[in-house]
């Protein structure tokens, strides 16, 4: 039991990832690696703060924003400088791995002593809704702290996602998802194309510090390491949400991205209980990652039907 | 406010500008358009008719000379900022839509061309009816079809709906890059005359390059014909003056005769002195 909420609430926190991943991915239509280190940044951010004494929602906010700065570099090494976005994705976040061990002071911080979410989750949790210390829950005892932690990550996660399908149908949102689609029609109707992609990674890297930012805190500690593959995952939970929920609508489409990486979570949580071993996670993303994309065109080619082809 | 809406000033633009093989694709064009008026383009390939379209759209940086739109000078600023006052039909009815977004949304982006974007919805009610009575009135049944990515529907039923979103927006400058030539030839005399329909309604003042001399002859007030990035020929007042489809063939003979001496004087004097 304690295993499944467990691997929930960390789907939770990384469907942020995904809608992060989303917004560059699908509405741009570019693979951005300022997420490995957007993730890693707000990871550290969070955790050099938590440790100084910083309340859990300050701290928090303040790694979204260094998220979204790095974003703006990112989008401003493409738009002002000409710097393809994967060469300009690959300088930012390699720079933020100086950036966040600078900002950490070592390569580790813990943060089992610090005021993160997931006591002042506990906290509110007790405080309104009465929820006590620990209950049990299927013939086991489960903390209150890890209950209230999921039920702040799945207001949390829904929420961002309703906002940004909110976000995504204003005058602003939709000029956005046109300069992903069709830059020169969206030049041509007045749309300052440059400046959508800016905003569009600021956003992007916003959502993915934050991913980084609560992962760091429900984890208990920040490691440089964190953001490594964090734009693989992301991949890998948008893609799993693609293919159960479908991509008809922009809501549908959304929702699948916090769909698919609960699912992808809950499928390595019973993957490393049924005895795989944890540090061929990445590995198995990245082949997850891969067979998605490619199936269908080996589907294809062998003369069997593959409605999900697409251009990798 | 002067009667001329564009005003084109000494306009060059230089492709591998300084090398060996520099080509001059405009050479000092000098033009002014008089408000509400339709001029035509003609030109061979390669002429510059293209190359000028889009130097005044801004999607081509000039290497010399100004472009004044209604007075004011517009040649520093960048593409999508001239989109405010100038709308523009491409060749390929994909490149003036977004495929994926839907056909009232495309509409939609169309209709906040000239202001500024906030976070207002898109399509609310009221908005989202306003654009269903507007495509009505195109007589094209995509009414029914709003919510349709646009991507869906046929090249003459999205080069419609450009032409269309170009003009729903009054534009100071209506530039048809060829509008109708990658359809077939209904779908080209339909969205022919929705254009003109949408410039008569305006009063716009119009620029279309085209390959059509048909097309020229009958919807022109005045036709240039462009070759080697200038204005060889600039005929006024066609429509009143009966200008004819052949006499703008025989304009066109003209030019390649003259490009053909060219060649031959070149041709002599190599010989002559090298």
């Amino acid at each position: 039991m304690n295993l499944l909420i467990g691997a929930l609430t960390i789907g939770l926190i990384l469907a942020l990832l995904g809608l992060g991943v989303f917004v560059t991915y699908r509405i741009y239509r570019t693979l951005d690696l300022t997420a490995d280190g957007a993730f890693g940044v707000g990871a550290a951010v969070v955790a050099a703060l938590l440790v100084r004494g910083a309340p859990a929602l300050v701290a928090t906010v303040v790694a979204v924003m260094a998220g979204m700065l790095a974003g703006a570099v990112t989008g401003f090494l493409h738009t002002r400088l000409r710097v393809t976005p994967l060469l300009a994705g690959v300088l930012t976040s390699t720079a933020l791995y100086s950036v966040s061990l600078f900002v950490m002071g070592s390569g580790n911080i813990s943060l089992v002593s610090a005021d993160g979410f997931v006591s002042v989750a506990e906290r509110l949790a007790h405080r309104w809704l009465g929820l006590p210390p620990s209950l049990t829950l299927f013939d086991t005892i489960v903390g209150g702290g890890s209950i209230a932690s999921l039920g702040l990550m799945l207001v949390l996660a829904v929420g961002t996602a309703a906002l940004l399908a909110l976000f995504l149908n204003t005058e602003i949102g939709t000029a956005m998802r046109a300069a992903g689609n069709n830059p020169q029609m969206a030049r041509a109707l007045a749309i300052d194309v440059n400046g959508m992609v800016v905003l569009g990674l600021c956003l992007a890297n916003g959502l993915v510090a934050l991913s980084g930012a609560l992962m760091a805190q429900y984890e208990g500690f920040a490691n440089i390491q964190m953001g490594i593959g964090a734009l693989v995952t992301g991949l890998a939970n948008l893609l799993l949400g693609e293919a159960l929920l479908g991509r008809r609508t922009l809501g549908r489409w959304i929702a699948g991205a916090v769909v698919g990486a609960v699912a992808f979570r809950l499928l390595v949580g019973a993957a490393i209980r049924a005895g795989l071993d944890p540090n061929a996670l990445k590995l198995v993303t990245a082949a997850f990652v891969l067979g998605v994309l490619v199936l269908p065109r080996l589907l294809r080619r062998a003369g069997l039907p593959a409605e999900a082809g697409e251009r990798v | 406010m002067s009667s001329v809406a564009l005003r084109l000033e000494a306009v060059s633009h230089a492709f591998h500008a300084g090398t060996p093989n520099e080509v001059r694709a405009l050479d000092s064009v000098e033009l002014e358009l008089e408000r509400g008026t339709f001029t035509v383009v003609l030109g061979t390939n390669g002429s510059g008719k293209s190359s000028l379209l889009n130097a005044i759209a801004g999607s081509l940086a000039l290497t010399e000379g100004h472009i004044l739109l209604d007075g004011r000078e517009i040649t520093q600023w960048p593409e999508s900022r001239r989109a405010r006052l100038i709308s523009r039909v491409f060749q390929n009815p994909f490149t003036g839509t977004a495929a994926d977004l839907t056909v009232a949304e495309n509409l939609a982006l169309a209709e906040g061309r000239g202001g500024r974007r906030w976070l207002r919805r898109t399509l609310d009610r009221d908005r989202r009816a306003a654009l269903e009575n507007t495509v009505a009135e195109l007589g094209m049944g995509l009414e029914d079809r709003l919510d349709t990515p646009i991507g869906v529907l046929s090249g003459g039923q999205r080069q419609a709906l450009t032409v269309l979103m170009a003009t729903m927006v009054r534009p100071s400058l209506l530039l048809l890059d060829e509008h109708t030539a990658a359809l077939d030839p209904r779908s080209a005399e339909q969205v022919i005359r929705l254009t003109r329909r949408a410039v008569t309604a305006g009063n716009l003042t119009t620029l279309m390059v085209t390959h059509s001399l048909s097309e020229a002859v009958r919807l022109g007030d005045r036709v240039l014909l462009m070759h080697r990035g200038r204005v060889a020929y600039d005929l006024r007042e066609t429509r009143r003056r009966r200008v004819r489809e052949n006499d703008l063939l025989q304009l066109f003979d003209q030019l390649r005769w003259a490009d053909r001496l060219d060649e031959s004087a070149a041709e002599m004097l190599r010989r002559a002195y090298v």
